[in-house]
């Protein structure tokens, strides 16, 4: 009764009850499971609580990478938030978390896929940010991570979220769509407003490739995350002030899933494309397999 | 199958990789809970991306630290190879080559002094694993459901003895699949089941004729 695979029978079933994205997608995981909306509940809000302490831990100066090409940027972001800012407070501060959280991601400290390590940092970027600054209580963040949830649940039944096989676009851009939906969600707009606004996201990271330099999950993915949460504002005020997709998600989705087929391997997650194809991104591996051979 | 909403926020994982760290802390943590009984001494050989990007991963950590009997989510997989030390269990990681198996692939051997007990398996993305062969068996399955898993001799009627005892014990099968090496030789079924089967009931499998050998596995929560 509440089984959606795309976002089409997730807003009918939305007319349908007569409720939000975040009841239609709990009713559905109750369903499926066999288990007890208190469950579900507490299970999202343990979620909630690790993506909490990540980034706290992820906003210590002093954080060691595994490949140290990354760490300490969370601090130095919130130093500039202090300073004044030109994205805006609550941007900044989502995006600061996103950084905080894929740190931690990147030195082998506690966090939750969201929807996988290495786009961990923009969907719990977001929510907390606009929680935090809204003083919108526990309550809601849960509501907006089913909502996140459930954008996601839709492109991994349509196509893919992992890089390996759609490139970022399925990681970031899936983790921007999630963001976007579940930050309409906080500021009140409807269930076509969140998904309008992940479409727009999507769409805006379309064809983003998978090159993390020397296959660690640092370069460029944690400043992506970053960048995901003020994009996924941005898409969330566009719906919000009643701009739609002209292209329907599931269609988005669709184009995404198709893009990731027509890309090239170098491109999806083996580290020999892009960024990670660079002059930099190349000595640096050499440098490290360097060190390795000593040791 | 359809996707749970706690496959797209989660798993709670260490990072960086839910394929390369926290799919590998599964297998480990799996292959542990399939063969890793009072063992002394683990092998494990590396295949494909796990032995070429793992470094950067910390794969070979989260691997023993699975074995440790660590969760994908413990913090302690970072110090996994000091504490296994303190365990007083020997370690030792290789490449190996075993061919047309998933790029994040893994062999793990336990060695008890007397008996070793094999198992490879995949890491397939999102934290998700397979268990692809348990001593030189080949089966297939995940570790998303409690899973019974036999040794028997190919002959007719073990499927239907195995079934009627699970369902006069109110057990309710998900998912059977049966795997065999060759006609009327050693042969595997793999059932996934809706609750957990209590040692009373695998006492009764292990008493039916033909078969040489059950497993059982619960859910790692």
């Amino acid at each position: 009764m509440y089984q959606f695979s795309t976002a089409q029978e997730l807003l009918a079933m939305c007319e349908r009850e007569k409720a939000g994205i975040a009841e239609v997608a709990l009713r559905s995981e109750m369903e499926a499971s066999g288990q007890a909306r208190e469950y579900i509940w507490s299970r999202m809000e343990e979620l909630y609580q690790v993506m909490q302490e990540s980034i706290k831990n992820g906003l210590a100066p002093d954080r060691k990478t595994l490949g140290g090409l990354i760490g300490g940027n969370a601090y130095k972001l919130q130093q500039q938030m202090q300073k004044g800012c030109l994205s805006g407070q609550t941007v900044l501060k989502a995006a600061s978390y996103a950084l905080a959280v894929t740190e931690v991601n990147a030195s082998m400290g506690k966090i939750i896929a969201a929807p996988t390590g290495g786009a961990s940092g923009t969907l719990p970027g977001v929510i907390a940010a606009f929680i935090e600054d809204r003083k919108l209580g526990d309550e809601m963040a849960v509501q907006a991570l089913l909502v996140g949830a459930a954008i996601g649940k839709i492109i991994a039944s349509q196509a893919t979220l992992s890089g390996a096989e759609g490139g970022c676009q399925a990681e970031c851009g899936s983790a921007a769509a999630m963001a976007a939906a579940a930050v309409v969600y906080l500021a009140g707009g409807t269930a076509e407003m969140s998904v309008d606004a992940a479409a727009m996201a999507l769409k805006g990271l379309l064809g983003l490739v998978c090159d993390p330099v020397a296959g660690l999950v640092e370069v460029p993915c944690s400043k992506r995350n970053a960048i995901g949460t003020a994009h996924a504002v941005l898409c969330a005020d566009m719906a919000l002030a009643g701009i739609t997709s002209y292209i329907p998600f599931d269609e988005v989705v669709e184009a995404m899933s198709r893009v990731g087929r027509m890309m090239s391997p170098d491109l999806r997650e083996t580290a020999r494309g892009g960024c990670a194809a660079t002059p930099t991104a190349r000595a640096y591996v050499l440098k490290m397999n360097q060190l390795r051979t000593e040791q | 199958m359809a996707v749970s909403l706690f496959d797209v926020v989660g798993p709670v994982m260490i990072g960086p990789s839910s394929s390369h760290t926290a799919g590998a802390a599964r297998l480990g943590n799996m292959a542990r809970r399939i063969c890793g009984h009072g063992f002394q001494k683990v092998e494990l050989l590396l295949h494909g991306s796990f032995a070429h990007t793992g470094k950067g991963h910390g794969t070979e950590k989260a691997l023993l630290g699975g074995v440790l009997g660590f969760k994908a989510s413990d913090e302690r997989i970072r110090d996994s190879f000091a504490l296994a030390e303190q365990q007083g269990v020997t370690f030792s990681f290789a490449e190996i080559d075993l061919g047309e198996q998933h790029p994040n692939s893994v062999k793990i051997i336990f060695h008890d002094g007397k008996t070793t007990c094999s198992i490879i398996g995949s890491s397939i993305g999102g934290g998700k694993i397979l268990i692809k062969e348990i001593d030189g068996m080949a089966l297939e399955f995940s570790g998303e459901y409690p899973t019974l898993i036999t040794r028997h001799h190919d002959e007719p009627g073990v499927v239907a003895k195995v079934s009627a005892i699970l369902s006069q014990y109110g057990v309710n099968i998900a998912f059977l699949k049966v795997f065999r090496q060759y006609r009327a030789g050693e042969a595997s079924m793999v059932i996934e089941t809706d609750q957990p089967v209590e040692p009373e009931i695998l006492a009764q499998l292990e008493a039916v004729e033909g078969i040489n050998r059950v497993i059982f596995v619960d859910l790692d929560e």
